[in-house]
């Protein structure tokens, strides 16, 4: 059995604070799939058992993922839409204090504020900041830059961005019975899934943390 | 890991799948992939990637050397005179920026209209966008003449107290280059992520681990990552998608918005848009078909993908034959004198009048040979006539710009323009300098999107399921 406290309360308190679901500071259990079929088998069997607090890390997108982790549709767009309007807004005011206030020049008569040939600019500027909004907004919510996460510490994690599905499931995993996994049960759902190996990350009394069917294949 | 899975014959021959429609042939597993595409960053270097670097090099010292005598001699050291004050500078770069157009074809429009052909060749053409645009802004910057200067073109508070006239199409240049470039470089290192994060887990070197694992930021592909990956890969589609149409109207009217004959017209910016998306095309295809050799990608670089480009090829070639016709036919229909002789008399018949036949053939003759599907899967044919469109497009700007000039207004002012050995330089030397970058880059990063690749695998697979099962 583990208990919730067995992480330290400021890891868990921090990693409450940081992240809403599903994204996991510093996960419990981790779980290998071979393919993500069986990863998204494994999922839904965790959750006939209750887990709900879980994450996945793949080396690319897993169609079904999302929904089946309850993941909502990220609001990346709106804060590109807020930055390219108002930078483009502003590239627009400028050209027209430039032109029409602090450095109006005639040419040919034509007028100082020339909507027209502000667009190009505007345009630009617009889409410019709007790219560097959605870039550094992915990067940013996506927690990165961040060089190392415990994760990376399982042995075998390397082949998570190559071809190995992991799953991961947080020490709070949102099960009924006030945050008690029962183990036994976990590894037969997991195994019965497809799972080539489980590894148990919190340390508890029961057992040591060994791998579930002898290692990767 | 094992080795790399031949999975049909076409893998080893790529002859022999010339009839395949398949985006990849056989069905590799995700590490037989991966290991497939990551390993041409660590593979042994091969004696002909060797020998194109050292010529790439040469061409590219001789164009720091002819840069130089630029800067220190001034632009005098050009073929430029008066009337023809806009000679190769200015045609190299609308060439350059133009091959640019194909690699945000599609890597941006071509992914958001769920065309799977995209995917193996998306960074290779990014790639070479990038690379083209560098080559590009080379030459407006030394064709200011002082190029220290060049940051005069953008808005800042100067103590001259003076700001840059926005009202002229060359700050919306410099706008509209500058973005082009920056937004390319974002799309392109937003989906590399992913595979820098690969490789730092499967590179053979410490070094190389921890060099790739600092450009991957710590990517883990957690659900959070992909998910806000994933809108924002198809956000800066959608974001440069316009961009691909901008900029090389942004260009065209550099010319459109002058009374010169020739250059002051209305077709101007969908017709310098279909020309680069026609020459960058031409360059994927020149560059492309080495690659594939050279590193063996026939199982994800199949015949569906050349008979796509070759497509491409033909569709834009029409444009732009349909673009010189309706010049032509204005030249005659707006009765104006200057015009009429640009058109009818001076592009064909004047000076350089072999020029204008030879873009002909090449622009608008040559690409006609692939009505035929045959010869849009033969390599040979597709390489041959991608060097004549670049050929054709290059002397497409020569007949804009040189031609339109040396002749304008006056008989008395008429000036044969010649280039000077220091023009040739300065292009050749851009084509080696693009040729180095592009080189580097083939050994630095997967040109071949592995985890796009492996997930367009899955989806392959999971359709076919579909189809058995319905099938059933």
């Amino acid at each position: 059995m583990i208990r919730r406290g067995a992480q330290p309360a400021h890891l868990a308190a921090r990693a409450r604070q940081r992240s809403a679901p599903p994204s996991i500071d510093q996960p419990a259990v981790m779980a290998e799939f071979a393919s993500g079929p069986a990863l998204l088998d494994g999922i839904r069997a965790l959750r006939d058992l209750g887990v709900s607090r879980l994450d996945a890390f793949t080396p690319y997108e897993v169609a079904g993922l999302e929904p089946l982790l309850g993941v909502r549709r990220s609001r990346l767009p709106w804060i590109a839409l807020g930055i390219g309007l108002a930078f483009g807004g502003a590239a627009y005011l400028l050209q027209w204090w430039i032109n029409v206030i602090d450095y109006p020049l005639n040419i040919g008569g034509r007028p100082y504020h020339s909507a027209p040939a502000f667009i190009p600019i505007t345009f630009e500027m617009t889409v410019l900041f709007a790219a560097a909004a959605a870039l550094i907004s992915a990067l940013v919510l996506g927690g990165l830059p961040r060089l190392w996460h415990p994760v990376f510490e399982i042995a075998g994690f390397e082949r998570a961005t190559i071809d190995r599905f992991w799953l991961a499931i947080a020490p709070d995993h949102g099960a009924p019975d006030h945050g008690v996994i029962d183990r036994a049960r976990v590894m037969a759902a997991l195994e019965a899934a497809g799972a080539l190996r489980v590894v148990w990350l919190v340390p508890s009394g029961d057992a040591p943390a060994a791998p579930l069917a002898g290692g990767a294949p | 890991m094992t080795e790399p899975e031949r999975t049909s014959p076409a893998d080893r021959d790529g002859h022999r799948g010339d009839d395949s429609d398949d985006v990849l042939l056989g069905r590799p597993s995700d590490a037989a992939l991966s290991e497939q595409l990551l390993s041409t960053t660590w593979r042994p270097l091969t004696a002909g990637w060797k020998l194109a670097f050292a010529i790439c090099l040469l061409l590219t010292l001789l164009l720091f050397a002819m840069v130089t005598l630029t800067v220190l001699r001034g632009i005098g050291m050009w073929g430029n005179q008066i009337p023809v004050a806009w000679g190769f500078g200015i045609i190299n770069f609308v060439w350059w920026i133009g091959i640019g157009h194909a690699g945000t074809f599609i890597s941006a429009i071509l992914l958001l209209l769920e065309q799977p052909w995209r995917t193996s060749i998306n960074r290779f053409t990014e790639g070479m966008t990038l690379f083209a645009v560098v080559q590009a802004g080379l030459f407006p910057l030394l064709h200011l003449g002082r190029p220290w200067f060049a940051y005069w073109l953008f808005p800042y508070p100067s103590a001259m107290d003076t700001w840059p006239q926005v009202r002229s199409a060359l700050p919306w240049d410099a706008a509209a280059v500058t973005t082009y470039f920056s937004v390319s470089v974002m799309f392109w290192y937003l989906g590399l992520v992913p595979d820098l994060a690969a490789l730092r887990d499967r590179a053979p070197t410490r070094t190389r681990r921890i060099l790739y694992g600092i450009c991957a930021l710590g990517w883990r592909g957690s659900v959070e990552q992909w998910r806000h990956h994933k809108v924002a890969y198809y956000l800066l589609a959608g974001l440069a998608t316009p961009l691909v149409l901008s900029v090389h109207s942004v260009v065209s009217l550099d010319f459109a918005t002058t009374g010169l004959p020739g250059w002051h017209s209305t077709l101007f910016p969908p017709f310098f848009v279909a020309g680069a998306i026609l020459s960058g095309f031409a360059m994927v295809l020149v560059l492309i078909i080495p690659a594939r050799r050279v590193f063996r990608l026939h199982n994800v670089i199949t015949p569906r993908h050349f008979d796509a480009m070759a497509k491409m090829l033909l569709i834009t070639s029409w444009i732009v034959t349909y673009s010189y016709l309706v010049e032509i036919f204005m030249g005659w229909y707006s009765a104006d004198r200057y015009e009429s002789y640009q058109y009818l008399h001076n592009r064909p018949f004047g000076w350089y009048g072999w020029a204008f036949w030879l873009m002909m053939f090449c622009n608008c003759v040559a690409t006609q040979l692939f009505w035929s599907r045959r010869m849009r899967r033969n390599l040979t044919a597709l390489f041959a006539v991608a060097l004549l469109v670049n050929l054709g497009m290059w002397l497409e700007r020569f007949e804009i710009i040189v031609v339109s000039l040396a002749r304008d207004f006056l008989p008395s002012a008429w000036h044969l323009f010649v280039p000077t050995w220091v023009d040739l330089g300065i292009l050749t030397g851009t084509l080696g300098f693009f040729g180095l970058l592009f080189l580097l880059f083939l050994r630095v990063v997967p040109f071949v999107p592995v985890a796009e690749m492996k997930q367009m695998r899955s989806e392959l697979d999971a359709h076919a399921g579909a189809r058995e099962e319905a099938a059933r």
